[in-house]
Formats: structure tokens, sequence, C-alpha cells
């Protein structure tokens, strides 16, 4: 089980709560992780990522175990604390006036 | 008709307003989808609670709410707007040619004869359509193909903002663009051309009759007179009553004829209404003063309506979406502005009240009058 920390507004279209579990079969990558969470809240598609590419949204970020991983390539595997669900995956809106 | 709901689009939210026939007690509910830029709340005709609006920022993108029951709840649907095929390119402000690139929904539109059918209208310009609710889109390509390598943004954006349907034909529909021009297709949305003979655009463009290019700001129609249509460009507010094959402009004697919106009353095919706005970089009004102006012969002639609108020190601004009428009879009339405020005439224009001063930005209002 891996939690996802999710900024307010997507927690809201999401209606869920602080967090929100979701189950990875197979290696738990920060794709599959993101696979996963879209498709669990597919009202989330497109918010987080292109809904083709994968690609980031730019003003998003992927935060894990105080790492910015918004850059890693989705394949990378997630580390335990991660994948064991003792800390969570953090979606993150980025710092931008608006 | 028992009420009226207002739906307002601002900045950081969805406001839906609400008030008897009368027009004079308001009730404000929202924000809905606080945060949110809400360019545009439109209910469908054949089923009011059937409402859609179009909910984007600039971290999460777009996403598409829809209610069927008036606002009180609403259900995200689809948001994914794929350009058919290759997208191309348009031309970029540096006169490269720029790849199509979306960005949001400015506009919904709801068919007049199919309760499950709803247009959109997005930047990178284009139109799509739903033929299941907002659950999925597919675009109508063929308008890109109506000289789309020549439209370039304007400063708000290249963005189709305005879907007119003729209510006697439904395979003839109206598409507005900035800065590309208006453009009609005649077959439900498969193949257009530019309709933009008789635009000028003097200071804009190299040509000022070019085929495509123009800014055009709003369009609007009587459903009475759907061959005549209603412009405010750029510069300039234009009529058609050829149904975009000619136009002429018909500015008269408004203090500047800059400005976005324009509307035409509800049971008046030729009284219309605009906010001018003083210059395309001051975007507010001439003097300071907050003024509708009426025609009630459908342009040339024009008379200020500014009973209850601040005459002085006032510098907001209308944007194109942020006019409407109802359907009541007297006709109410309604504007939102760039100051957040509402105000709504339930007497045609003669007399105007502020339903609410203090919302963020507004960026469109559409009125509802519900049975």
């Amino acid at each position: 089980m891996i939690r996802i920390a999710l900024p307010a507004h997507l927690r809201q279209l999401a209606n869920a709560s602080h967090e929100v579990e979701v189950e990875v079969e197979g290696i738990p990558t920060l794709g599959a992780a993101l696979d996963a969470l879209e498709a669990r809240y597919p009202m989330l598609r497109g918010t987080v990522r292109d809904h083709i590419t994968k690609e980031r949204r730019p003003f998003i970020r992927f935060f894990v175990c105080q790492g910015d991983w918004s850059h890693e390539p989705p394949e990378t595997p997630l580390p335990d604390e991660i994948a064991t669900g003792a800390e969570p995956l953090r979606v993150v809106g980025a710092m931008a006036g608006g | 008709m028992s009420s009226i709901r207002v739906l307002v689009g601002t900045r950081k939210g969805a406001f839906i307003l609400s008030s008897d026939v009368n027009r004079q007690r308001w009730e404000i509910n929202g924000p809905h989808f606080a945060g949110w830029e809400i360019y545009h709340l439109k209910g469908s005709p054949l089923d009011p609670n059937r409402l859609y609006a179009s909910q984007s920022n600039g971290w999460f993108g777009q996403v598409i709410q829809r209610s069927d029951d008036g606002g009180t709840t609403w259900q995200p649907v689809g948001n994914q707007f794929v350009y058919e095929g290759v997208p191309g390119t348009h031309q970029w402000y540096d006169g490269t040619q720029h790849p199509w690139e979306f960005t949001r929904v400015w506009v919904l539109e709801p068919s007049l004869t199919d309760p499950e059918r709803v247009y959109a209208g997005v930047e990178d310009a284009a139109l799509f359509r739903s033929d299941d609710g907002g659950q999925t889109w597919q675009e109508l390509s063929g308008l890109r193909n109506a000289r789309g390598n020549l439209w370039q943004p304007g400063a708000g954006g290249m963005c189709l903002h305005t879907i007119l349907q003729d209510p006697n034909d439904p395979d003839r529909l109206f598409t507005a663009i900035s800065a590309a021009g208006a453009f009609r297709s005649d077959d439900g949305g498969q193949s257009w051309r530019p309709v933009n003979r008789g635009l000028q655009s003097n200071y804009e463009l190299p040509d000022a009759n070019a085929e495509v290019g123009h800014c055009v700001h709003n369009i609007a129609m009587h459903p009475a007179h759907p061959e005549t249509l209603f412009m405010q460009k750029h510069w300039d507010v234009m009529r058609s009553d050829d149904a975009g094959e000619s136009w002429r402009e018909v500015s008269g004697n408004l203090p500047s004829d800059f400005g976005f919106p324009i509307a035409v009353h509800a049971h008046e095919p030729e009284t219309i209404y605009v906010v001018p706005i003083k210059s395309d970089s001051e975007h507010y009004p001439p003097e300071g003063k907050l003024r509708v102006y009426r025609s009630r012969k459908g342009g040339n002639e024009w008379e200020a309506l500014t009973n209850g609108l601040p005459q002085e020190n006032c510098y907001v601004n209308v944007l194109r979406s942020a006019l409407a009428v109802d359907s009541l009879d007297p006709c109410g009339v309604y504007f939102g502005t760039t100051g957040g405020q509402v105000y709504a005439s339930a007497d045609s224009g003669d007399h105007w009240a502020p339903i609410v001063r203090d919302l963020p930005p507004v960026l469109s209002v559409e009125a509802q009058a519900l049975p």
C-alpha cells in the first residue's frame, strides 16, 4: 500500500481525505504509483500528468522522503519507506503566484 | 417563470445568484470550486438544471464539471481535449509557426436540440463537441482548416470564445476566435469558412481587410433573427444581416467603439447592448464612468444607461463573456466587472443595482429564467 498526499484542490476534486492509499502491483515505481492514483481516482486524470504523454504538469512536483523526484524517470523504483507506506509520496502544487 | 438564476464565473471560483422574478433581492451561493478560474458556466436550454462549468488553473489544468441539480452538487466529467490528427501550427507572436497546444476551455455551449450534446471552445483555438453530457470530447477539426495556419494569438491567448447556434437550422454554427475572426459552418461543424468580409482592422493588421486575423471579441444573435449577427470587435461594433457574409459598422455615437461583450435584448431583436471601454491598453470605461450603451435601432444610435452605475472614478473592465440577458418581460440585463461587481437591471437597462460588489474578477455571466 502506497500513501499519496495530494494538494488541497486535488483532494477536493477526488473527494478524498488528507491522504489517499493505492495498491501497486509489481515493482512500486513513481509511474506505477501515479497510474494507480489515476485508476482509483479517474477525475484526477490530466490534473497531475498529461493524459497521453504522462508528462508531469509544469507546476506539479513530486516529493519523496525529503527529496524532489519531479525529474525522476517514471520507472524509478520508490524507496522502501514509500513502498511500505511508512512515508507518503507527496504530490505538490509548486510555489507560483495566482 | 418563477425565478432567475445568474451563473457567475470568476478568477477564484463560481457563484450562483438567485432571485424571484422581481430581481430585487438576491441570494449569493458560492464560491463553488474555490480557488480555481471558472471561465464559463452555462445551463442547458433543454434542461435548465443541467449546468456545465469550465474549471481550470495553472497547476492542475482543465476540469469540466457538470451539475444535474442546478448547481447544488457537481460531478467532474471528461477533461481530455485532444486535437484531431496532427495538430499542426499557427502563427506565433514572433512570426514563427507554433504548434497547437491545449490550455483551457473558454466557453461551454449546451446544444439547443440535444440535452446530451455540448460544445466547448478552447485555447489554442478549436471547437470540441461532446454527445454524452461532457464525458468525452471530439474535436470538430474542420474549423482549423479555415486558414488556421494564419491565426495568431491576441493578448488574451488564441481562444475560441463564442459559439452560436442557429435555432432554425441545427447544422448552422458560428464561432469567434481572437485573433482570427468569425467562422461559419453549414454542416453541423464538419466544415467551416471565415465570415469576415467588411471587417476592417486598420491598425492591427497589415491588410486591414484580411480574410482572417481580425480580433473579434464577441458575437451575438437574437433567436428570432438568426441571420442577423452583432459583433464587438477589438475596435468597432459591427452587424451582419446575411449570416456573416458581409459586415458593416454600427458604432455610431459610442464614446469608444472598443469593448468586449455584446448582447441582444431577449424580446427586441434590434435592441443591443455594449459596454464601451476606452482603448486596447486602457481597459476601463471612458471618463471613469461605467456606462452600458443601448441601441434600439440595431446600432448607430446609442444611448448611455447610467442609472445606478458609478459615474466617477470607475476603472473596471467588463470581459467578453460577462454580459447577459434573461428571458423575462421586461428583459433583465446583467454584467460583471473585473472589480468583482455584478450589476443587474430588471427593466432592460433603465435602472441598475449591484447584486454583489466584492467577488473576485468576473470572467463570465449567464442568466437562466427557471419555471
